[in-house]
């Protein structure tokens, strides 16, 4: 394990780690912290919470967004709920089984100790939440309902209709406007984080551009906090907004900070599939739905642009219940989406692209008509009768999804199935941090999907709002005081140190080389294409063959992304376009290394599947042997990367294979 | 006083300024109504003429109507005053412009319809307010007579003939015109006034709104149709049948 | 499924750079895909635009799933377009006829400078809000979730009022460019919440003492804010706002 790879994980019994560690870990005094300057970068669950906080504790705090508004960060997007180990509904829950369960969700690829904390302050996040005034779903009697979600028995899901992120969301941004009304935090709006910078070694500050007018500024604090999301866009298309960016994550990187865990994305079985070459995002159906909706393709491939419904029962292929005929249309999301990636190579796929298949709710509808018709006391109902009770069973179930469906899509999928396939959603990867959530630059620390630390390699359904107001409400405003409590006698940063000058030269250089190459294709287009590599090559399934081939592709294309691209305007002017080149020009880098570490783990796990690497039929193989460790990723110049290695101790949970067949 | 200052002149106090003057018109134009109808008592003008002298010879009512002319500038004053604010407010006007679905023509143009309701009054005022308190009497040449009356215990009571004068401006016909314009604008105004005053108050409702916007919409149609009978009656040469003779107060 | 296409005339209102203080461009465009969302349309034309080396029309856009609140536009004189309930990234083109031509502006209102083509500047809603709207919590001073019971339908009412997702729509759709649905959205949610209550007073005095001061305009109850909202969230919070703000002046020793 290399030096910088420390995971400063306190030790003694796991349950007693955090408890222990935040009651003697070094503090600085009131005093003290009103001299001291914090910097935040994003406003999301992880940034708004941790800049609120730090502000409230005192510290001087500068946040920045390149939105218009704290308000609208991508947590914003998040629908299902936030996971809580409150037991509020007496069915079992505790600490250690939300721990037990993230762990392996994660296919045993996560901290034990970071994840334990996480389930350790999931009871504070909601209680702080409700204290806010989070409108959380409420029983008769007036105290929270829960419900549950995919990978767990018990149900510990707090959510707010299909609003959830919206909800907590709002709740972080009116934390954070309430410290910006104090002054205590100054709010950038508008202002994107073109790089890091370092003073002797520690982050001392950001360079900024003011997305109005293009001016390039200094901004220094002593110490630096990324919270700057996930960087699923790298594929271009993916359930992401279309902001959301790598940029922050990767100038840190380039600035020494490791990049852990690349490879694994989780890719989302139920998205509205793409429906043309025009389309620029793609939206989640909530992963529910599953529970009634029977998954299918037709046998035949000469089938495949007919009705569904004039497609009798014996020519479909309700493949999921075929493979696994123990979880059915329940396995989790990872099975489930290489499963409809199998059928669709096969080229039994559907609707116009052949990149879809059928999840189908006529079964549903008939079950749950005839039940209601038996609960009515109907006696021989006719068939029209039960369609109509069950349409208005599975309504109730699902009317919200149904009809932003059919907002999309304009199909009735009441009449005919929807269509679904699998997108990217999230990134369990990001930049290392070690228990204290700092990177290996000394003063920045990294929160929620920006850092890589507790979803291993698959993230469970509801618990990516949870770590992200973790990090921020509960962890990094104890754990920065490590960092900081030495720091007391730092004077503030200037940010006309040499240091800042130089990064400004870089940054502006940057831009104009940029504006200067005068090329004749679009940002878009290079964007589209990286995505294409890496959604063929670093996707659902990855081969060794395939990686290295995409290795020199993504290489060729940033060479010819920086001697053909052509990006219109000015700095000084609001501009888009250059905001999107500088942003694709780094997922140009970051696509490389993506490639590089899946090519380097010769296992499958979780959201990481190797061709190379499967059971009989299909399943994924890990290997604990050789592969149970955070590959942690230093950039070189070139670039290229060296690996590091974090292995992965499992003392307080047995290691085991999932099957679901 | 500041805060209360700060208070009538922010823009939810402004409003309620609006609404509870607006809501005093409001019960005003009932009165002003009960009046009015009189005239088209098929006797000559008697029940109307007494009112009327009742009306600028009655103390308490002379002190009433002081707020009541107080309470129209307001409501034009301040009208006027917020519309010119929402004017600044706004930036350059929508090239493609488009009702949203559900909001009424009338909601969107108070001011013009207030301002139309304004002059109307000029002339009304003008034509009967300031001839009754300010003019000669009797003045033959502009319709301006006395008559005597014998009330019931007997006594003999001399008031201005403004039957008369109605009488002989109604027979204008450009008049009636204007009468019938304003109180359609006066319809307009109310259909939208009525329950957005409610509104302004706070007074919204699951149960009681339905209410109140039915009550204003009926208000809206009935008080200026009949406001507009008497001109149109008159004009006409028409008056109630006897069984339907009216005395207010 | 063989796709639909329509062919459109986009009038387009562009502001700064070459265009200055603004005028209205037109662009022809052929072929558009009946599915295509009305944001990808724009992509399509920017793609034009910048394959002859011209400024794409400037826009803005980040979810697409309508949550985010960023997309604006007032399309045909309408926020968010003629589709009830949608923002304008989940309005479909589909809404539209073939040969059309579809008149595209900015937001419109003072307190809304454009910054560029349609985009505009909408800090004011942030000023609102920090002037009063939220709770003032410190992180872990909250006591257990379930210590406040809130009754269900409270709790949805509140509900309701959160889901504004701070558009600005209401304003761009008001006659008068006010901000009052906006405003009495966060009033009412946090008013109808126990845990809001407690300093119900300042904050309604404080949030509309600072959305005066934005210059926004004044409310005369058009209801075209609850027409046009992409989350029809209701104008009743707008008669709560001003109950609460009269009983507040009025009835309690506060002053904001």
């Amino acid at each position: 394990m290399s030096d910088k790879l420390k995971s400063n994980v306190p030790e003694g019994e796991l349950a007693d780690k955090w408890v222990n560690y935040r009651g003697t870990m070094p503090l600085v005094a009131p005093n003290n912290k009103r001299r001291i300057e914090i910097i935040v970068v994003g406003t999301g669950l992880a940034g708004a919470a941790a800049a609120a906080t730090l502000g409230e504790l005192g510290y001087n705090v500068k946040c920045f967004t390149f939105h218009d508004s704290p308000r609208r960060a991508h947590s914003v997007a998040a629908q299902g709920g936030i996971n809580a180990a409150k037991n509020y509904q007496n069915d079992g829950d505790s600490v250690y089984r939300l721990f037990y369960d993230t762990i392996k969700g994660g296919d045993y690829r996560a901290r034990e100790s970071n994840v334990h904390r996480l389930a350790e302050v999931s009871r504070d996040i909601i209680d702080q939440c409700v204290a806010q005034g989070v409108p959380f779903a409420r029983e008769y009697g007036g105290l929270l309902a829960n419900r549950s979600f995919g990978g767990v028995q018990v149900q510990r899901t707090f959510y707010a209709r299909g609003q959830t992120g919206q909800q907590l969301l709002i709740g972080a941004y009116s934390a954070l406007s309430r410290q910006i009304n104090r002054g205590s935090v100054k709010m950038y709006n508008r202002h994107e984080m073109l790089d890091l910078v370092l003073v002797d070694g520690k982050a001392r500050g950001i360079i900024t551009r003011n997305l109005l007018n293009g001016k390039i500024e200094s901004h220094a604090a002593h110490s630096v906090v990324l919270a700057t999301g996930g960087y699923g866009n790298v594929f271009y298309l993916s359930t992401n907004a279309m902001n959301s960016n790598v940029s922050a994550a990767w100038r840190a990187h380039k600035k020494g900070a490791y990049f852990a865990n690349p490879c694994y994305t989780q890719i989302h079985p139920t998205c509205i599939p793409v429906s043309g070459e025009y389309q620029s995002k793609l939206t989640l159906m909530s992963e529910s739905l599953r529970n009634d909706g029977r998954v299918w393709v037709p046998k035949k491939k000469e089938d495949c642009k007919k009705d569904p419904t004039t497609i009798p029962e014996e020519d479909r292929d309700y493949y999921l219940e075929r493979i696994y005929p123990a979880f059915g249309n329940l396995v989790p999301r990872d099975v489930a989406s290489r499963a409809a990636k199998y059928v669709t190579d096969e080229g039994r796929g559907v609707g116009a692209t052949g990149l879809a298949v059928y999840l189908d709710f006529a079964s549903a509808i008939e079950r749950y008509g005839k039940s209601e018709a038996i609960a009515k006391g109907m006696i021989n109902p006719s068939a029209a009768k039960i369609k109509e009770m069950g349409e208005a069973a599975v309504k109730e179930r699902y009317g919200n999804l149904f009809h932003m469906y059919e907002k999309i899509t304009d199909e009735n999928p009441y009449k005919t199935p929807m269509k679904i396939f699998p997108a990217v959603h999230y990134t369990m990867g990001g930049i290392w941090v070690d228990y204290n959530l700092q990177t290996t630059i000394p003063g920045c620390f990294a929160l929620g999907e920006a850092n890589f630390s507790d979803h291993g390699a698959n993230r469970l359904g509801a618990s990516a709002l949870m770590q992200g107001l973790a990090d921020g409400y509960f962890v990094i405003p104890y754990t920065i005081g490590t960092f900081l409590s030495k720091e007391i006698r730092t004077p503030k940063i200037a940010s006309d140190l040499p240091e800042f000058k130089k990064a400004e030269e870089a940054v502006t250089s940057r831009i104009n080389q940029l504006l200067n190459v005068g090329g004749n294709q679009s940002v878009e287009s290079f964007h589209r294409r990286l995505g294409r590599i890496m959604w063929d090559y670093c996707g659902m399934s990855r081969n060794a063959e395939g990686l290295a081939k995409a290795r020199t592709m993504i290489q060729e294309l940033r060479k010819e992304f920086y001697s053909d691209v052509f990006v219109p305007g000015t700095n000084e002017e609001y501009n888009p376009e250059l905001e999107k080149a500088l942003r694709v020009a780094d997922f140009l880098e970051l696509g490389e290394l993506m490639v590089c570490d899946a090519l380097d783990r010769n296992e499958s796990c979780g959201g990481h599947f190797r061709e190379e690497y499967q059971e009989e039929g299909g399943e994924a193989k890990r290997n604990d042997n050789d592969y149970m460790y955070v590959a942690a990723w230093e950039y070189l110049n070139g670039p290229d990367w060296e690996l590091h290695k974090e292995n992965l101790k499992y003392e307080n949970i047995e290691v085991k294979t999932r099957s679901y067949k | 006083m500041n805060w209360f200052i700060r208070f009538l002149t922010s823009s939810i106090g402004r409003k309620l300024v609006m609404s509870l003057t607006g809501l005093f018109l409001i019960v005003f134009l009932v009165v002003h109504l009960g009046g009015n109808l009189q005239l088209l008592n098929n006797d000559e003008g008697r029940s109307f003429n007494l009112y009327a002298k009742m009306m600028t010879t009655n103390p308490i009512i002379k002190f009433t109507s002081y707020g009541l002319y107080f309470f129209i500038l307001l409501h034009a004053i301040q009208g006027l005053l917020i519309w010119n604010k929402n004017r600044a407010a706004t930036g350059l006007k929508y090239a493609a412009k488009k009702r949203s679905p559900g909001v009424s023509w009338a909601s969107s143009n108070m001011a013009l319809l207030g301002t139309i309701i304004l002059v109307f009054l000029g002339i009304h005022m003008g034509d009967f307010w300031f001839a009754m308190k300010f003019q000669a009497w009797p003045d033959a040449d502009a319709g301006r007579e006395l008559v005597k009356y014998t009330l019931d215990d007997g006594t003999i009571s001399e008031a201005k003939n403004l039957y008369g004068k109605v009488n002989w401006s109604f027979s204008q016909a450009w008049i009636v015109v204007v009468y019938i314009i304003s109180m359609i604008g006066l319809a307009f105004h109310l259909w939208h006034g009525f329950a957005s005053a409610f509104q302004s108050l706070g007074l919204n409702h699951k149960k009681y709104t339905p209410f109140i916007e039915w009550v204003g919409k009926v208000y809206s149609i009935i008080i200026p149709l009949l406001f507009a009978l008497i001109p149109i009656m008159y004009f006409l040469g028409k008056r109630f049948p006897d069984w339907l003779e009216f005395h207010f107060i | 499924m063989a796709e639909k296409t329509i062919n459109i005339t986009l009038k387009v209102w562009r502001e700064g750079g070459k265009y200055g203080s603004g005028k209205f461009e037109t662009y022809p465009l052929k072929d558009i895909g009946t599915d295509m969302s009305f944001l990808e349309m724009f992509d399509v034309l920017n793609e034009e635009l910048v394959s002859k080396k011209e400024m794409p029309v400037a826009f803005e856009h980040d979810c697409r799933e309508g949550i985010c609140g960023t997309c604006s536009m007032v399309i045909d004189g309408q926020p968010h377009g003629p589709m009830k309930g949608t923002t304008t990234c989940q309005l479909h083109m589909r809404s539209f006829k073939d040969g059309a031509t579809i008149t595209v502006e900015p937001f419109r209102a003072k307190a809304f400078p454009v910054i560029r083509d349609l985009v505009v500047d909408r800090s004011s809603f942030d000023a609102i809000i920090q002037a009063g709207g939220y709770i003032s919590v410190n992180t872990g001073q909250a006591q257990d979730a379930n210590s406040i019971p809130i009754e269900k339908e409270t709790s949805e009412k509140a509900f309701d009022a959160a889901t504004c997702i701070g558009c600005g729509a209401c304003v761009a759709a008001c006659p008068n460019s006010a901000a009052m649905l906006f405003t009495s959205a966060k009033v009412s949610h946090l008013g109808t919440m126990p845990q809001g209550k407690v300093e119900a007073d300042k904050r309604v005095q404080a949030m509309v003492n600072q959305m005066d001061k934005e210059g926004f305009g004044m409310c005369s109850n058009v209801k075209a804010c609850e027409a046009e909202c992409p989350k029809e969230i209701s104008v009743e919070n707008i008669a709560i706002m001003n109950r609460a703000y009269m009983s507040s002046v009025l009835g309690s020793d506060k002053e904001a």
